[in-house]
């Protein structure tokens, strides 16, 4: 039976995500204060702007604090309450949430007293937590206020010890909480308990950080102490009312997100049917599970995972270790015993993946660790009373500069631990030592872990077929020659995966006519926004493939045999390897193979029968004490067909799940349906450990026999090189999610189904998001039989032949595509000569061909309603304002593409866009005839290219991309043969050198930081409004809403299948999802959180015809982007070589040969967007509406078509895109009213007005002020405004000179031009001189402080992110990612964290200490000179694109120049001393110069001193031709 | 694709020819196979386009990218591969396609196309060469009979079709040899016949059956072979010739282009001339053109063929009208890429000297008192505006010097003889251009009888046939078996349903 879940449209409660601000304040000598718990609450007050709120600034997305119990303070409540208290210890407090009902309440306390009893547990009082909520009265998070209860429980006789009363509470809680919740009628989930410890209790709500002390009058009585307190703010992508997710939770505050969380979670589950513990007996565990509830964030989840592991004997900082490992796989320089400890571990648990600032205690001790990408900011600070303050942002409490005795950072993968007991801090290091040590890791690896080298050969592997044999399977397993000649050959050849461009047209899986693979349904998922991808291979040391083979054994103990794994280096097996393990002969190994076929019949059923066959057989292997289920499809024969690998995969995961007998075993596979990347991201995304892709090996042999590969290379290297591509790609899958090892990825199902039914959804891939349904069982098995019959035919045929493919080119007989030869053809005649009814018959093709269902809109309608005049209709003026081109950049697209673009879109009104190239300034001033090249959208990428104040002053709309739909959360990389003079100084790089975009924008890593990008913009431009780009993916909805709240003014919602330039081929089809879904999500979200009137929806991807764009209208949008179209009216033909140069055309290329047969002409631009516009106008006319806005989100409109009879879409059910709800008449839905930017409290205000007479007259200003960390982007305004009078040239260098004293909050001098000089005493936090362009930085201590400047924190992480020019001058160090992307700003700072001078493409940067891991990293120009006084630094160089020399003379005068300047400006006592003795220790500087920057400059003659002093110099071949 | 930029750096060659003081001594091919290194480099001017227009444009989806990578690869086997997985016949194409493929290739918006019907007939060339081409005869027979009637390009392709899925094959012939338009309507200095029957032989070891001076209709009914054969292939082309209504037509010395070109087949191949390429007896004797003055009438590639063979007889003039105006020599806007251009074409055998008259009026045929033809009266065709509108005027008249006028002036429709009488009287219709019509899957109102070729679509390209005798071959093996291991066109083996 299908049940239909109709109205409920495409939310999911688990695509919220959350970020944050976190800190703590701890007594080293554990000293219990109120003042603790009073600088906690200033520290969240004054970390406000991380946190957010909702459509009602009164409803706050969560904060909260979490202290030890405040004996005192309750001591005396209990007596004014009438019960007594025992001493501290030997009592528990429960902090409880109840929804506010009085009946209900009495009925849960009534369960609970009496299982307290049963449990030997005598509840000693209640007390109703007094709260203040005159504030949030009205607000949604009043509304879903609970009442707050303090339960006090008595230590029973029983526990001896302290943590035995806590496992006793913990058991309690899980009983009571679970029992209540299911038992109540009424409660609705709504009991909860915030605490319950006699260590710790916790005050949480939804509240905004402002509320928290308002509210909790309990924090405020002086008698409330703790000797810690850890306090925390939540940004929300939702606001739908949530108190429980506050946090900080049980034992963690969490800034960051774990994006495997659905995998963790499942293998927790899975593991959880082997625990044992001598804690617990089984009957406790069975009140305990499960552990990790439902309808929680990942944050909590990962809450539970840590408490059950605590509880069960191991260590607060041991716990952290396991779950949040360092990058140890391939780190040389890590001591062994840490590996050891690593790898051990890794044998029972895969990583908890993901951005991750942890602050964590047990009530004794209180630390926190960070991520191995170490991607949240932690500063802290120690003072000489004794206090420990740690933090997501400097300033957050202010301290007296004198009494500060040490400032630092957390880094990357690092812990500190405060032990309280010891009254000192356990610095990483000795901390580790200690655990890692505690039992002989080591030596349990060495005895018990299996190498699969180490395995004795196996007989005989499988002999290579006849070439008729392997056509014969290849057809049957679903090659195309496109797959050999297109996917494999470039695999096979060159060790990497091949690129496409122009995005994909072709129809969905579950549209298609064809037989598909199934791994086609499955969508690859990415981060944008809430967590950053990462780039793997810039950052390949974060990253690992190493996996193990096995059961697993019980998590809460440890013992030599938890680690008796196999364990590989990466997932795909050779056939020798595959052998080896079929045929494993071991005590405790013994692998079961389990063919996945079925008779090859069109019964209903068979594939069903099959698939329920080989679930037995699993559970039985399970039975019978094997440990390795091998699937195999080799024994396919005439009657059998194979089961599609990742089904059968599904089936046998999720059946052993079910059965509670997964985790004792590890399931590998050998199949021949694997082949391209993604098959293998999906196999180990539902659980596989590892792959052995016989038919792609057979195919290779075979095209080594038939000559199809480059005939030099051997197979063995052919092998060599499609392994190695597999793995860099999986890498890539990987990171676009933020995931950085394979184990995490396994079965962490980050994929959204596109096109399968629920019936196989819930029974073989469990847990996925899958929305729109589709094809059942017995379609499966059609396609996979359709393919097993022609596999059968082509063994009769005289010339076995593969099919042709037709997804990467056109073909006759392949998949349709929507630009075909006709359509390209139709179109450009039409609006070449101008003719609306070529135009139609081209729009009808588009249009007939979506109804042959190519996209989702194809099966849509819209339903009949009273139309009226088409003259009636808004006039085509206004319409035409609504539209974009797409975001290509000038270095994608020709100089005379791109302009073409711009002149048309500003002759209509509409906006084009500059891509992330930057914009020549020549482009700002109008054309003589009237037109304008001006690109009206800047966007803002993470390359950061050519991002000046003067670009960002000229536009608009400025439009930050999160993500683009061809390779969503991927980079990108501009060849150096595409850069040429006039690009290189676009992007102000160098002519020659490959310029790479990094897959994040280093100064996004989470909502909050969206937010402070969005503040940064909006300060460099008031008048632009402020877009950000998000591609559709399942949960775009609640990013967009989180964008929102971060305020943004405009948002795009980019479809997958458009794009251009080049992407990897898998990217192209595989991530992402089509823009009706994200569209529709979005504005579902949106309306439902009342946040819609606030910003513009976009959508693009694909947008051809007045179709089209009415749907999308809608479905929400009230803009729309056509980018494809406009260029095939440019004159593209679709060739998809944008990659190559080799555009024919003139479009796509920068060949000066190739541009000069370029035909494209603004007019007929003109003329696309007209007829769109006209033909949306019949549509409008056609049901009845005047005006856009009156039609936006209006799907009561729109029907699905009648599929009812069609054999394979016939379950699709789109109504949850056309789930209209329930429309609240009162909540907009368009954009009607403007984001409030808190522009009216920046600092700026006042320095333009002391600075009036320097704008004005260009006179000097001088002038000192206080500044603190809520003081963000300052400069910025005023840089804009020198901007506005000055351009590009600014002032005269240093003409207005501001002196700051105190702590600078994020951004500082974002964006500040040449004219301004910022001085700060004190320090400053993340994103100092983002994308400086001019101006002069200072920063050094306070002069009064005591501790040594050059080995203490100046400023934070990701300091002068893309700046273009400028000085910087820094007594101290800085974070991680220094200087990433500078492409020309010279820097002197005195120490700095990992990944410094990554991406960098000019300037000059000089470190007089200790450096990180991974300097260099993807660094294509300027030079770093860095002092090398331990003699390391060699170690920490990302070798792959810089060399390392000693100084040359003219080094030394650079150096000796600035170090004289940065002692002028800091008085810096570490430049003094280097420069004192500069001839002893000038041997110590090494010189980092990338090679192709040094071959650049060389070729051009030029010198570093000369690019220094002028870089004008490097572009000496610009031609440019004004078009007249 | 092998050479990213190789359109930048190689110019386009066509095939090279013989010089015309010698051919025009003989009948031997003009053309010259390429040689193979020619022919890499012209292959490396393929771009290898995401959408490649010449795919769309070639009538038989010809996968043009893939086998032009596989040569510049020079991997000359699997090119073949390739290329005969979409053609039976490139022997024929690669000589006598007028290339659609190429007028619609998209380096061809700005630069000469890619020489892909040289690159073509180098590949089944060399693997002629090779050994490649083998004989292949099915595995297993599937024990159904099939007849094809005419041995043009379509009947044969549909034959080899048909021979492939296992089909006991009999092809019926009216002339004398086999090959239909191939045979006797196309020159032997443009194809030379050996290569005809070079490929007419493999089919023979292949299994097939031919059976010539047959009329079907005739001496054989359409109902004999209806109740000997399971199916039934009409591939009888579009022999009737269009009829210049002009005064005198009935003069000696006007003969209609097949004739003379027929004839000429037979000498070269030295057989007697009996009968027409229709398998009927010459009316007159020899048609020569030695001598006198020739005038060809129609400006298509029948009469450029005509215009060669002339030349070949040594004939005093050869002149050649044509009705419509003369093309620009440019692509003009009309038929702008990807679109065939009606443009001037100068064929190898204009090269060889002909006058080339346009816009021409053909008033009278001037005859002598015996009847025989001695002039032509011609006038220019101007287009003026009279009230608003375009009318032509023929002015200018005058007299040409004719003893041999050939009327190359295209055909009508499939030959309306007997079989046309006996089809018709099954009640299978003809359209409104007296061809026969056919539901999409080329069969008729009768299920065991399918048409093909010109004789459905009318007057067209060799190509054209080979398509329709490849798509009409695999919906006959549908209809035989009741499902098909043939390739479409625009059929994938993976679809679901087909």
């Amino acid at each position: 039976m299908k049940i239909k879940v109709s109205g409920e449209g495409l939310y999911r409660k688990e695509f919220e995500h959350d970020a944050c601000g976190i800190g703590f304040v701890a007594s080293l000598k554990g000293i219990k204060s109120h003042r603790i718990v009073q600088d906690a609450i200033k520290m969240l007050i004054r970390m406000d702007h991380r946190g957010a709120c909702g459509c009602d600034p009164n409803s706050g997305d969560g904060a909260g604090v979490i202290v030890q119990i405040p004996h005192e303070f309750f001591l005396e409540e209990s007596r004014k309450l009438k019960f007594s208290l025992p001493s501290l210890g030997n009592y528990g407090v429960g902090m409880a949430f109840f929804p506010k009902n009085e009946v209900l309440i009495n009925e849960c306390k009534e369960v609970i007293d009496r299982k307290a009893k049963k449990l030997g547990l005598s509840i000693l009082g209640y007390r109703l937590v007094p709260v203040n909520n005159t504030e949030i009265l009205g607000a949604d998070s009043g509304d879903s206020e609970p009442d707050i209860y303090q339960i006090f429980i008595e230590k029973p006789v029983s526990c001896k010890t302290e943590i035995e009363f806590e496992r006793k509470l913990y058991v309690f809680r899980q009983y009571v909480s679970n029992l209540l919740n299911e038992t109540i009628r009424g409660l609705e989930n709504k009991f909860y308990f915030a605490s319950m410890s006699c260590r710790t209790i916790i005050y949480k709500g939804m509240l905004t950080t402002m509320q928290v002390p308002g509210y909790f009058i309990d924090l405020f009585q002086d008698n409330f102490t703790s000797a810690l307190a850890i306090v925390h703010s939540r940004f929300s992508t939702n606001t739908f009312p949530e108190w429980k997710l506050a946090q900080p939770f049980r034992f963690i505050a969490h800034n960051g997100e774990i994006n495997t969380v659905k995998g963790n979670s499942s293998w927790m589950q899975a593991q959880s049917a082997l625990f044992s513990s001598q804690y617990f007996s089984q009957e406790e565990l069975d009140m305990i599970l499960p552990i990790c509830s439902l309808g929680q964030s990942d944050s909590a989840i990962l809450d539970n995972a840590i408490e059950m592991l605590y509880l069960s004997g191991r260590s607060l900082p041991h716990v952290m270790m396991m779950l949040i490992p360092e990058a140890w796989d391939g780190n040389e320089s890590m001591e062994s015993y840490k590996k050891d400890f690593y790898e051990y571990h890794a044998a029972m648990m895969e990583p908890w993946d993901g951005p991750a600032s942890i602050s964590f205690t047990d009530g004794k001790l209180i630390g926190a660790t960070l991520d191995r990408n170490g991607l949240r900011p932690s500063r802290f600070w120690v003072t000489n009373d004794d206090h420990v303050i740690m933090a997501s942002e400097a300033g957050v409490l202010d301290l007296d500069p004198a009494t500060i005795v040490s400032k630092g950072r957390l880094q990357p993968g690092k812990m500190f631990v405060v032990d309280m007991e010891q009254g000192r801090i356990v610095p990483d290091e000795e901390l580790k030592e200690v655990i890692c040590q505690q039992q002989p890791y080591g030596q349990w690896l060495r005895e018990n872990k299996i190498r699969v080298e180490d395995l004795p050969e196996a007989g005989s592997e499988y002999r290579q077929p006849k070439s008729n044999e392997v056509i014969s399977r290849q057809q049957i397993f679903g090659f195309t020659t496109e797959d050999i000649r297109i996917v494999l050959a470039q695999m096979a050849e060159t060790g990497k995966e091949a690129l496409g461009s122009m995005g994909i047209d072709t129809p969905l899986a579950v549209l298609s006519d064809k037989a598909q693979h199934i791994s086609s349904y499955f969508k690859q998922l990415f981060a944008q926004v809430t967590n950053p991808p990462i780039d793997p291979i810039r950052e390949r040391m974060v990253m690992s493939l190493l996996t193990d083979i096995g059961g697993l054994s019980n998590l809460l103990e440890e013992s030599p045999s938890h680690c008796k794994q196999i364990e590989i280096q990466q997932p795909v097996l050779r056939n020798k390897e595959v052998e080896k393990i079929r045929w494993i002969d071991h005590e405790k190994f013994q692998t079961k193979s389990i063919h996945m076929t079925f008779r090859a019949s069109d019964e209903s059923g068979v594939l069903k029968k099959a698939l329920d066959r080989i679930c037995n057989y699993a559970e039985d292997a399970v039975d019978d004490g094997y440990s390795i289920i091998l699937l195999t499809d080799r024994g396919i024969d005439s009657s059998h067909a194979p089961i599609p690998s990742l089904l059968a995969l599904g089936a046998v995961h999720n059946h052993l799940i079910r059965v509670k007998k997964r985790a004792k075993v590890g399931i590998i596979l050998e199949a021949g349906d694997v082949w391209e990347t993604h098959h293998f991201a999906t196999l180990i995304g539902y659980g596989a450990s590892a792959i052995n892709p016989y038919m792609a090996f057979e195919t290779i042999k075979l095209m080594k026999e038939n000559k199809l590969v480059d005939p030099n290379l051997s197979y063995e290297k052919l092998e060599y090189n499609y392994i190695k591509a597999v793995n860099g790609e999986l890498l890539k899958i990987f990171s676009k999610m933020g995931i950085s090892t394979l184990q995490s990825y396994q079965g962490a199902q980050i994929f959204e189904i596109l096109g399968l039914d629920h019936s196989v959804v819930n029974m073989y891939f469990t847990g996925s998001i899958s929305r729109i349904e589709g094809v059942d069982l017995d379609t499966l098995a059609k396609e996979a039989l359709i393919k097993h019959g022609s596999g059968y035919e082509v063994l009769k045929s005289i010339n076995p032949k593969l099919e042709v493919g037709g997804i990467y080119q056109w073909k006759q007989r392949g998949e349709e595509h929507l630009f075909n030869p006709q359509t390209i053809h139709l179109l450009q005649q039409a609006t070449k000569l101008n003719d609306y009814s070529v135009f139609k018959k081209y729009s009808k093709l588009i249009d007939d061909q979506a109804n042959k269902a190519i996209t989702l809109r194809g099966l849509l309608k819209f339903k009949s309603a009273k139309s009226i005049p088409i003259d009636e209709v808004e006039p085509i003026e206004g319409i035409l304002t609504r539209f974009a081109t797409g975001a290509m950049s000038f270095g994608s697209i020709s100089y005379e593409a791109h302009t073409t673009l711009a002149i048309a879109m500003n002759r209509i009104g509409g906006k084009s866009n500059t891509g992330e190239g930057g914009e020549d300034p020549i482009r700002f001033q109008k054309m003589a005839n009237g037109d304008s090249m001006n690109s009206s959208i800047k966007q803002v990428a993470s390359g950061r290219f050519g991002v000046t104040m003067n670009y960002l002053t000229n536009a608009t709309e400025l439009q930050i991309k999160m993500a683009q739909g061809a390779k969503p959360g991927e980079g990108g990389q501009l060849p150096g043969h595409k850069v040429d003079d006039w690009i290189g100084k676009t992007r102000y790089s160098t002519p020659g050198v490959g310029l790479i975009s990094p897959p994040p924008h280093h100064d996004i890593y989470s909502i909050e930081d969206l937010a402070q990008l969005i503040f940064d913009l909006k300060n460099a431009n008031r008048e632009a409004r402020i877009s950000v780009k998000l591609v559709s993916e399942a949960g775009v909805g609640t990013i967009a809403a989180g964008v929102v709240k971060a305020h943004a003014d405009h948002i795009l919602i980019a479809g997958y299948d458009g794009g251009t330039g080049a992407s990897p081929l898998s990217s192209i089809r595989h991530a992402g999802l089509p823009w009706e879904l994200g569209l529709a999500e979005t504005h579902q979200t949106l309306v439902k959180n009342k946040l819609r009137g606030r910003v513009t929806i976009q959508t693009d991807g694909q947008i051809k015809t007045g179709r089209d764009i009415a749907i999308a209208a809608l479905l929400g949008a009230e803009e729309f982007g056509v980018a494809t179209a406009a260029l095939v009216t440019a004159g593209c033909i679709m060739m998809r070589k944008c990659h190559l140069n080799t555009c024919p055309v003139g479009v796509a290329t920068q060949n000066p040969d190739l541009r000069a047969l370029y035909t494209g002409n603004p007019d007929h631009v003109v003329h696309l967007f007209y007829f769109l516009a006209e033909e949306l106008r019949e549509i409008m006319a056609e049901l009845g509406f005047r005006k856009i806005n009156d039609m936006v989100g209006r799907v009561d409109l729109l029907e699905m078509r009648d599929v009812s009879s069609h054999w394979k879409y016939k379950n699709l059910d789109l109504s949850p895109i056309l789930s209209y709800g329930n429309q609240d008449s009162s909540v907009p839905v368009f954009k009607s009213e403007e984001q409030d930017h808190g522009m009216a409290d920046q600092l700026d205000w006042k320095l333009l007005d002391l600075a009036k007479d320097s704008l004005l007259n260009q006179k000097e200003t001088y002038a000192e002020l206080p500044i603190i960390n809520v003081n963000r982007t300052v400069g910025t305004i005023i840089s804009n405004e020198i901007t506005k009078k000055y351009g590009e040239r600014g002032l005269k260098a240093d003409l207005i000179h501001f002196k700051f004293s105190g702590t600078a909050g994020q951004s500082f001098g974002a964006f500040s031009v040449k004219g301004l000089k910022l001085e700060i005493e004190g320090d400053s936090n993340d994103y100092i001189g983002k994308g400086m362009c001019g101006s002069t930085i200072i920063a050094y201590p306070f002069r009064n402080s005591t501790f040594v400047a050059s080995e203490n924190s100046i400023v934070g992480n990701v300091s002068f992110y893309g700046a273009t020019s400028g000085e910087a001058y820094l007594a101290g160090m800085a974070g991680e990612r220094f200087c990433v992307r500078n492409s020309g700003a010279k820097i002197v700072v005195e120490g700095i964290g990992d990944h410094g001078c990554e991406y960098m493409t000019g300037g000059i940067v000089i470190i007089l200490g200790k450096t990180g891991r991974n300097f260099g990293a993807g660094m294509s120009g300027g030079v770093a000179y860095v002092l090398d006084e331990k003699n390391d630094f060699e170690s920490k160089v990302n070798r792959e694109m810089v060399e390392m020399t000693d100084l040359s003379q003219e080094d030394k005068v650079i150096i000796k120049m600035f170090l004289q300047k940065h002692i002028d400006f800091t008085h810096s006592v570490k430049g003094k001393s280097v420069l004192d003795n500069f001839d002893s220790v000038s041997n110590q500087f090494k010189k980092v110069m990338p090679t192709d920057y040094r071959n650049a400059l060389t070729v051009r003659n030029l010198s570093i001193t000369d690019v220094m002093n002028d870089k004008n110099k490097v572009y000496t071949d610009i031609q440019i031709e004004l078009k007249k | 694709m092998g050479k990213p930029t190789g359109f930048l750096e190689v110019d386009r060659i066509v095939a090279k020819k013989r010089p015309i003081s010698d051919r025009i001594n003989d009948y031997l091919e003009i053309e010259l196979i390429p040689t193979p290194s020619e022919t890499i480099e012209q292959a490396s001017r393929c771009m290898d386009c995401g959408t490649p227009f010449c795919h769309s444009g070639c009538p038989l989806g010809n996968i043009i990218p893939e086998f032009n990578d596989a040569v510049y690869e020079e991997n000359w086997k699997y090119a073949y591969e390739i290329l005969v997985s979409t053609n039976n016949f490139p022997e024929f194409t690669g000589r006598i396609c007028p290339a659609p493929c190429e007028s619609s290739c998209v380096l061809g918006i700005n630069k000469p196309a890619v020489a892909i019907e040289l690159i073509e007939k180098s590949i089944i060339e060399k693997a002629f060469s090779e050994g490649w081409v083998q004989p292949q005869a099915p595995t297993k027979r599937t024990g159904k009979n099939v007849a094809i009637v005419g041995s043009g390009p379509a009947g044969l392709a549909a034959a080899s079709q048909l021979n492939k899925a296992g089909h006991s094959v009999t092809v019926y012939e009216r002339a004398d040899q086999i090959g239909g338009l191939l045979r006797y309507g196309i020159p032997d200095f443009k194809l030379d016949k050996n290569i005809v029957k070079r490929r007419v032989d493999l089919m023979v070891k292949e299994g097939i059956k031919f059976e010539t001076n047959v009329q079907i209709g005739s001496e054989i009914k359409l109902s004999k072979l209806q109740s000997d054969f399971d199916a039934i292939l009409i591939a009888t082309g579009s022999t009737t010739p269009r009829i210049i209504q002009s005064k005198g037509n009935d003069a000696k010395g006007i003969y209609p282009a097949m004739e003379f070109l027929s004839q000429q087949n037979k000498r070269v191949s030295n057989i007697a001339l009996i009968h027409n390429h229709k398998g009927e007896p010459y009316l007159d004797s020899d048609i020569l053109a030695a001598g006198k003055n020739v005038v060809i009438i129609g400006g298509g590639d029948t009469g450029s063929d005509c215009v060669g063979t002339s030349n070949r007889h040594k004939a005093k003039s050869i002149t050649q009208i044509e009705v419509m105006p003369k093309p620009s020599s440019e692509r003009p806007e009309h038929t702008p890429w990807p679109n065939w251009p009606n443009m001037l074409r100068t064929s190898t055998s204009h090269d060889e000297g002909v006058d080339r008259l346009w816009s021409i009026s053909l008033e009278e045929f001037i005859k002598d008192e015996n009847g025989q033809l001695t002039g032509l009266c011609i006038g220019d065709i101007v287009y003026e505006f009279q009230d608003g509108k375009m009318v032509n005027k023929v002015i200018n008249h005058r007299e040409i010097p004719c003893e041999l006028a050939l009327i190359a002036a295209g055909f009508l429709h499939t030959d309306h003889g007997n079989l046309i009488t006996e089809i018709n009287s099954l009640g299978i219709l003809l359209d409104e251009y007296g061809n026969i019509k056919t539901d999409a899957t080329y069969q008729t109102s009768q299920d065991k009888i399918f048409v093909a070729g010109d004789a459905r679509r009318g007057q067209s390209l060799v190509v054209w046939g080979i398509s329709e005798g490849r798509e009409a071959a695999r919906n006959m093996d549908s209809f035989l078996m009741g499902h098909t291991i043939l390739e479409g066109k625009t059929v994938s083996t993976f679809d679901l349903v087909k």
